[in-house]
């Protein structure tokens, strides 16, 4: 018999909402967590910050209940865990503090999330430049506000990140967008559908609106991002906007373009994957519960397919209910029953994805970077490099990664896979669709000492 | 080199625990990452690639390793997973770092 009857990687709004779920109807909950406390990245540090640091906002406040509902005796949550291996059975190995252990569980539900989309341009590898998300990460965790930074890209994210700094007191110096008009007219046709969430659309246009009062210069349409570092740190940041090229100095130059799923996992556990075209990324494929090709893995939430937390803490309750049924709690008829107001609410959520798709895609400098850019950030492979071995006849990631150890680094891809991906695409000479980078145990670095005290008898079973 | 920390600490903050960074003393609130403390501290570089190029702390959540440096004598350690301990002995890691043993000594 399985120690435990599910095993949920990820307590992300995905992961927590199917815990409570599952653990309310009876079956025993594991979740496994690489952060310190549960939340996610979204809602990193929420319980924590209760009743403080009222300045990120109420939504982000929203998410204590779902950590709350954890509290369940049938749910045991293991945090600064880390899954670096999963193999059929399902058996799901993990380490923390130093000490891996194999657990094994009748279902597996892989929650992962999502990650931010790397955003390689001339000078983003130096001290001073960093994703959006990680300085609202030290915003939410340590209380740390970006000094005189520069926020540039394009998506909803940069927004909240500018609203919450202007409400804690540290204002953005510009925000940078490289969205066109063009693309956001081609947006509208999506409109219609996108005002099912239209609280979602209307607490945007707050944000811009408080953007836009505090007096934040905005400038759109921007392209050739370059950054060079000045002699006391500061980061040069210059840009084009209508043909003139304009400058700007700043300590923080935090740029953003959206997220992109998670997928180390679900790849290294041999489920197919898809291209999703409108968002620019790869996701496992799935059925409407998240369930997978194979019987005991499900997937929800942004590791699955990029729809933001209130989708992603509906798809976690569906995949719950699902995975009630299978283990004969449910009848298929409860679950379809249950599943009524989840699948409304996923619904919703999902209704504004392909306006935010198309109004803010990722422009075509940052997934086919110039020659001069590092593209592969571990093994300090430029964008160059990777053109001249497609050219010389490399095909596909794995190829490059031979040739040029492109993605060979501790980060596993992470960083670059990407980028890597916009390349070849874009120099490809066939029609032939690009495959997945293979993903391979571990996936995430591990030292060989702790491999090595696994135990022989944990080893068999795999 | 120095370089001003590009982050403001907000007053809300109470106790501090001490650490070292390349041997000097270093104070940080209680309850963050080292990678938190490091940002907080400095805007220079915590990490210096094989190239010789400089990184710091980037993605904060365990995904781009930039964060890397040595903790308690255990290099490559993920700054931005581990929390921030009383004591901790932290340096910064520069280039790749050369064998021990074998017949070049």
């Amino acid at each position: 018999m399985a120690d435990v009857d599910l095993i949920i990687i990820g307590a992300g709004p995905a992961g927590m909402s199917a815990a409570a779920v599952a653990a309310r109807d009876g079956i025993r909950v594991l979740i496994l967590d690489e952060q310190p406390q549960p939340g996610g990245q979204i809602y990193r540090n929420v319980a924590q910050n209760r009743g403080n640091r009222s300045w990120l906002g109420q939504s982000y406040a929203a998410g204590a209940c779902l950590v709350d509902a954890l509290k369940h005796p049938g749910i045991t949550i293991q945090s600064g865990a880390t899954v670096w291996r999963l193999d059929k059975g399902p058996f799901v190995t993990w380490s923390r503090g130093g000490i891996s252990q194999t657990t094994s569980a009748a279902h597996v539900l892989l929650a992962t999330g999502a990650q931010e989309r790397p955003v390689p341009f001339p000078g983003w590898t130096l001290p001073g430049v960093m994703p959006a998300g990680a300085a609202q990460i030290l915003m939410k965790t340590a209380g740390l506000l970006p000094k005189n930074a520069v926020l540039a890209g394009s998506g909803p994210l940069l927004y909240l990140i500018a609203a919450q700094m202007i409400d804690a007191g540290s204002a953005p110096q510009a925000l940078v967008e490289t969205q066109t008009p063009r693309q956001m007219l081609r947006a509208l046709s999506h409109l219609p559908r996108a005002m099912f969430g239209a609280p979602t659309l209307l607490k945007g246009l707050t944000l811009i609106a408080k953007i836009r009062a505090a007096g934040v210069p905005r400038y759109t349409a921007a392209s050739d991002f370059r950054a060079s570092a000045e002699a006391n740190g500061d980061i040069g940041f210059r840009f084009r906007v209508k043909g003139r090229d304009r400058s700007l100095t700043c300590g923080l130059l935090l740029t953003h373009q959206g997220v992109i799923p998670g997928t180390h996992i679900t790849r290294a556990a041999g489920i197919p994957h898809q291209w999703n075209a409108a968002q620019g990324a790869f996701q496992p494929e799935h059925d409407l519960w998240g369930a997978t090709d194979q019987p005991s893995l499900h997937v929800a939430g942004d590791s699955s397919g990029i729809g933001g937390a209130d989708a992603a803490a509906a798809a976690g309750e569906l995949a719950a209910l699902n995975i009630l049924c299978q283990t004969g709690h449910h009848s298929t008829e409860t679950r379809d029953q249950r599943a009524a107001r989840a699948r409304a609410a996923l619904f919703r959520a999902r209704a504004i994805r392909p306006f935010l798709d198309t109004a803010y895609p990722p422009p075509a400098e940052i997934l086919t970077p110039s020659d001069d850019t590092i593209v592969c950030r571990c093994e300090e492979v430029s964008a160059g490099a990777i053109r001249h071995a497609i050219r010389e006849g490399a095909q596909g990631h794995r190829q490059i990664k031979t040739s040029l150890r492109c993605g060979m680094g501790p980060c596993q891809g992470r960083m670059c896979d990407a980028t890597l991906r916009g390349l070849l695409s874009a120099e490809a000479t066939t029609n032939r669709a690009i495959s997945p980078p293979r993903a391979r145990t571990p996936i995430k670095p591990i030292a060989l000492g702790e491999l090595a005290a696994l135990s022989p008898l944990q080893e068999e079973t795999t | 080199m120095s370089v001003d920390s590009r982050f403001l600490m907000l007053p809300e903050t109470g106790n501090r625990m001490r650490f070292t960074l390349d041997d000097k003393p270093v104070t940080a609130p209680v309850g963050v990452t080292l990678a938190a403390a490091l940002l907080a501290h400095s805007g220079d570089w915590t990490r210096q690639t094989a190239q010789g190029t400089s990184r710091t702390a980037f993605c904060m959540m365990g995904v781009c390793f930039d964060c890397l440096v040595e903790v308690d004598g255990t290099p490559n350690t993920q700054a931005c997973m581990t929390p921030l301990r009383e004591g901790m002995i932290v340096r910064r890691q520069v280039g790749l770092p050369a064998l021990k043993g074998g017949q070049n000594g």
